[in-house]
């Protein structure tokens, strides 16, 4: 803790201490913080006992707003019913609550919540930053709670109960009961099986094998009934559209051999199937279900991307006082300010004041842009300056953040043309084997009636496609485990047999190529002066202000600046040992003009300058990572072209592309530009995988053939992406596409054989020549072959990372 | 091979409790939330006299 103030950063959030730094006292130390802000939420958090957040915490907070929002709003009536529900005695409200980073995270505002006196009980779910919180309406109102969560540092929004709708947990929980009922069912009728097959082989005596059989039955039927539901649904529904999907030849196949089974057993004769009829719905229902929560996922980012636009809004009233309203009553025309620190709630004109927005987290720009009146500023973009007064423009659906999210869900709803080979095969393969099936009972019906049904079960099991189905989920599985332990985390199941095929590496530049920290490359003095007393200089003047430019000067010097003054968006002007200097743009520094706002895009030079006169130039860059070009050629090696498409500048651009080898680039590409982009790449035949990060990267990475994220990106971008690079580094890429590729083969290599094993297996059972036992063997067999073979990719891992691997692990950097 | 008769239906009832206290856990959200609920048995300790000397404390 006394390490917090030796490095000068602030106890709560992390962030460096700045000129509002202040020290307080706490728990018998003293602590630094940020801002009054971040001062007030550790006091708060040390009086209700949570300081156990600071101990359990992994990733660092959000800087405190220095300014808590009144939520009074929120008790009105007409507004809360929209809110909160009446459950029992209580009342509910769902919160969503932004800027939850970790798990201590959740913990904190859980018990934040219980600390408020009438809040019976609380949930805070950490993968979604929901809350759900249980209240008395007489004890309590939503206001304060909403109000406590903001003082312990997080920002909460009440969503609406249209919103929260069915509880979206609902299908999930169903189809992990239909899971477990199947597993469970299939587990004991296996056991039931292999003692009547063993029974087949070294006899059994009637009454036993009617027994087992009568078992087997019993606990068959509910796994048929309840976990094979969704799938009789889903056929009755296709059936009614005309349609056929991949349900009716399942629903067909499993109630054709249920229902041979059931009368076999009541009648004692022929052959019972139950442990094909359970393992077909446990491995149908274990791949629904993964498709189920890849579809989750999706939702949620489409969600938190809704999420960036705060709750409430500073209205300006006509007298020109404030009121708090919630941001759906805002409407076009109204008058609205915008502090320091706050989002922007919706479309607007500046009419008042200037200021720096980073509006990062909707176009990408890594650098805050100036604007001021007549201006245009994008709801969600962050006001880092100061307070702006604005004339909205439009809300709700009009915003391009709304319209950000519609590409999002667009590109989603957008299957990539790579439908699981699997999948299809096994769907083709089924209705052929049921058609086949029906040609079989025909013709032994004429031939030797006695023997129709039986043969045609056989074929049936025996053609079982669960070598099909199974092997491709658990090469996938297997990969999947295996690319984690390099890092790479897949996120969608599609992820890796794209990888395998791609032929195009798409790039941002800017935190994926580049490190997205802004350093100084070259300092020019003029003559007669010292570089480093410049940097010095340039530093403690620097200081003062949090400008991200600004940061590349950090720690590089111990003057300190007198008589400090920010010009926003121009520079800084004080005085460092009794002269007087100023430092940014060239107009600034040399004129004393702060209307020439600093470009700081085209032009990243920053002028020190005394008395109006030039003393350094600093040309400032964003760095390349170490690793880039190395990664680069080594994908270039296994045949792929890489490419990098960037919102920045072209001189930029060119640079980083040129440093790293790559030839193709396109610069100033708008999210909708690189969507086309890639969008002709794939039309032209090209299998793209794209890398980035940010926001407005997120329609490009649905759109890719396959997505990679890197995890230093917002969270939306890790969500929403196909695969995430937990470490900050690009070296597990080249990993991630060898091994992609291996277990492409050995998928091939399962398909071969189950093609192999059915061709044969099938024509021999429709003749006839396969007995029951043998055919439920020979597709266990198979089965079990496919299985061992998949999971040969996860011994393999290491072998085939060795070839391409960098022997250094890279350690995860610390939260700072 | 009689104690089957026995064996299997004990066996029967034991899945069926297995079944049952899967669902039970499923319906009362343990499985909604994975990871916070590992940090609660650090949490819900008393703050140690000496915060430093904790075993879990993360160096900087």
């Amino acid at each position: 803790m006394t390490d917090d103030v030796a490095r000068g950063v602030c106890f709560h959030c992390g962030l460096p201490l700045a000129a509002t730094a202040c020290e307080t006292l706490q728990g018998g130390e003293k602590r630094s913080f940020c801002c009054p802000g971040c001062a007030a939420a550790a006091e708060l958090i040390h009086s209700l006992g949570l300081q156990a957040y600071y101990r359990f915490r992994t990733a660092a907070p959000d800087r405190v707003a220095s300014e808590g929002s009144r939520y009074g709003q929120f008790d009105d009536p007409a507004l809360q019913g929209g809110f909160v529900r009446q459950e029992g005695q209580g009342s509910v409200a769902y919160l969503d609550v932004r800027g939850i980073h970790c798990a201590a995270c959740a913990w904190l505002v859980d018990r934040a919540l219980q600390s408020v006196p009438g809040v019976s009980s609380s949930s805070v779910n950490s993968a979604t930053g929901r809350a759900r919180v249980t209240f008395d309406p007489k004890r309590t109102t939503l206001s304060s709670l909403l109000s406590r969560i903001a003082e312990v540092g997080y920002r909460p929004s009440p969503i609406s109960q249209d919103a929260v709708g069915v509880d979206p947990d609902r299908e999930m929980k169903n189809q992990l009961k239909r899971l477990a009922v199947a597993g469970f069912g299939m587990m004991q009728v296996m056991m039931f099986a292999v003692a009547l097959y063993t029974g087949e082989f070294q006899g059994m005596d009637a009454v036993m094998r009617s027994y087992m059989r009568y078992v087997s039955l019993l606990v068959a039927t509910p796994v048929m009934v309840y976990a094979g539901w969704p799938f009789y649904a889903g056929a009755v529904n296709a059936l009614r559209s005309r349609g056929i999907t991949m349900d009716v030849p399942v629903s067909l196949g499993l109630l054709l051999a249920y229902s041979a089974s059931l009368i076999d057993t009541v009648t004692h004769r022929g052959e019972v199937y139950f442990d094909s009829v359970t393992m077909f719905i446990f491995f149908l229902t274990l791949a629904r279900f993964m498709e189920l929560v890849a579809r989750r996922r999706c939702v949620n980012v489409t969600e938190s991307l809704s999420r960036l636009l705060p709750a409430l809004a500073h209205r300006l009233r006509a007298d020109g006082s404030l009121e708090d309203v919630p941001v759906t009553l805002v409407k076009p025309g109204d008058s609205i300010l915008v502090k320091n620190g706050e989002v922007v709630p919706a479309d607007a004109e500046i009419s008042k004041g200037s200021s720096s927005l980073d509006e990062s987290m909707l176009t990408g720009e890594s650098s805050p842009l100036e604007r001021g009146a007549g201006d245009t500023v994008l709801a969600g973009s962050l006001n880092s300056g100061g307070p702006l007064e604005c004339r909205v423009k439009s809300v709700g659906q009009a915003t391009v953040l709304s319209s950000i999210v519609a590409l999002l869900l667009r590109a989603q709803t957008e299957r990539p043309k790579a439908v699981r080979e699997a999948d299809r095969m096994a769907r083709r393969f089924l209705t052929r084997v049921l058609l086949g099936a029906a040609v079989v009972f025909v013709a032994w019906h004429f031939i030797d009636a006695a023997r129709a049904f039986n043969a045609t079960l056989a074929v049936l099991v025996v053609a079982c496609p669960c070598a099909l189905s199974l092997g491709p989920l658990i090469a996938l599985a297997s990969a999947t485990s295996a690319l984690a332990r390099e890092g790479l985390l897949v996120s969608h199941p599609d992820a890796i047999e794209g990888l395998a095929g791609a032929t195009t590496v798409v790039f941002d530049k800017t935190g994926t190529l580049t490190a997205g920290r802004v350093r100084i490359t070259s300092i020019e003095p003029a003559s007669n002066h010292d570089a480093s007393r410049c940097l010095e200089i340039a530093s403690a003047l620097e200081a003062g202000t949090d400008h991200p430019l600004a940061r590349a000067f950090s720690g590089r010097g111990r003057l300190t600046a007198s008589d400090v003054s920010v010009r926003p968006g121009a520079g800084v002007e004080g005085c460092v040992d009794g002269k007087r200097y100023r430092v940014g743009s060239r107009a600034f520094a040399l004129d004393g003009d702060s209307k020439g706002a600093l470009d700081v895009v085209g032009d990243s030079a920053i002028v020190l300058a005394e008395e109006g006169r030039r003393i350094a130039t600093f040309e400032l860059a964003d760095s390349l990572r170490p690793e880039a070009s190395r990664v680069i050629a080594s994908l270039r090696d296994k045949g792929l072209t890489c490419e990098i498409l960037s919102g920045d500048a072209l001189e930029r651009v060119a640079e980083v592309a040129r440093s790293c080898g790559i030839t193709r680039f396109t610069a100033r590409c708008t999210p909708k530009e690189k969507l086309e982009r890639v969008r002709s790449l794939i039309a032209a035949g090209e299998s793209v995988t794209v890398v980035g990060d940010g926001i407005n990267d997120a329609p490009v990475l649905a759109g890719a053939s396959v997505s990679i994220a890197m995890s230093q990106g917002s969270a939306l971008a890790q969500a929403s992406a196909d695969l995430v690079l937990v470490q900050d580094s690009l070296k597990a890429l080249p990993i991630a596409f060898a091994h992609a590729r291996r277990c492409k083969w050995i998928m091939r290599q399962n398909m071969v054989w189950a093609a192999t094993y059915n061709l044969v297996a099938i024509p021999l059972a429709a003749l006839g020549w396969v007995p029951p036992w043998i055919a439920a063997l020979g597709m266990s067999a198979s089965s079990i072959l496919v299985v061992l073979n998949s999971l040969r990719l996860n011994r393999g891992a290491r072998a085939s990372a060795r070839d391409t691997a960098q022997p250094a692990p890279q350690l995860h950097r610390m939260a700072a | 091979m009689a104690i089957l008769f026995l064996l299997i239906p004990v066996s029967l009832l034991l899945v069926l409790f297995g079944c049952w206290a899967f669902f039970w856990a499923v319906r009362s959200g343990q499985f909604d939330e994975l990871e916070a609920a590992s940090w609660d048995i650090l949490a819900d300790d008393p703050e140690p006299a000496d915060g430093d000397s904790h075993p879990t404390e993360r160096a900087p």
